[in-house]
């Protein structure tokens, strides 16, 4: 599997590091629902198909990224800077 | 005469090379000064480097200068400024960190370098995608490597200081390989 950096080109998988889906790039306000900020940290859907998940390039640039990966045939459809994401 | 009581420096890969096996060289190689510049804002920076050092700044996986000053692409806003001490007027416009007893560097060159690296690599470093001036943060073996090409059949590869014997280990196995299938 090799993912597209948007700063390094097409990489290998090894050289990157796996955080689960983008959902941490939408933090809820500090005075939240207890309800939001469980469903935030706890709660993932985990349907089959594309998924926004976090990935370091650790032994790369070192930019978080956020891939758009097919979580049944592994087919990568985007990635982007967790940077310009999170705007 | 050193006595009993003198500490004497040694470098990263001193008692490891040279190694010369096959085609292939493994030099330590005496960089002079190393400085990671982090700029602050890239376009005022890029202007004081080329003022100071007749440098440009390095667009990502891109080196320049030669051999008596270079800036190599170290990653995401960052650059290694490689052989001369930083210019103070640097400092305005980047976080500058002194790296120079930091990492491990050596050069690999000779006709089968490319293929050494390619057991080692997940990246394509071959001549016709890597030419000079390229450079790439990535993996040799297990480690986190810079690697540039420097000459046309010869890289600059800098590995974190205490991974020196590792780094060493694992360009010799595969020089040796190559050489013994010759
Ligand atoms: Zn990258």
């Amino acid at each position: 599997m090799r993912l597209p950096c948007p700063i390094c080109g097409d990489r290998d998988r090894r050289e990157f590091y796996y955080q689960g889906s983008a959902v941490a790039l939408s933090r809820p306000a500090p005075d939240a629902d207890a309800a939001v900020w469980e469903n935030y940290v706890h709660l993932r859907e985990n349907q089959p198909g594309d998924l926004d998940e976090l990935w370091s390039h650790d032994a790369g640039c070192g930019a978080w990224l956020v891939v758009t990966r097919n979580t049944v045939t592994h087919a990568i459809s985007g990635a982007k800077l967790a940077s310009e994401a999170a705007r | 005469m050193a006595d009993a009581l003198t500490l004497t420096a040694t470098t990263p890969c001193y008692g490891l090379l040279p190694k010369s096996i096959g085609t292939c060289d493994l030099i330590e190689t005496n960089l002079g000064r190393l400085t990671s510049i982090a700029p602050y804002k890239q376009s005022a920076l890029s202007e004081a480097l080329k003022d100071a050092h007749r440098l440009a700044f390095p667009a990502p996986n891109r080196m320049t200068g030669n051999d008596g000053a270079r800036a190599i692409w170290f990653g995401r806003d960052m650059a290694l400024l490689v052989g001369p001490t930083p210019d103070a007027a640097l400092a305005e416009h980047a976080a500058l960190t002194d790296q120079t007893d930091a990492w491990a560097c050596v050069t690999l060159s000779g006709e089968d370098a490319a293929a050494v690296l390619a057991r080692l690599v997940p990246v394509d470093l071959s001549a016709a995608k890597f030419k000079r001036g390229h450079t790439a943060r990535t993996q040799l073996g297990h480690l986190n490597a810079s690697i540039t090409r420097t000459e046309a059949d010869s890289y600059l590869i800098l590995v974190f200081r205490s991974m020196a014997t590792t780094l060493v280990h694992d360009l010799v196995t595969a020089m040796e390989s190559l050489a013994a299938r010759r």
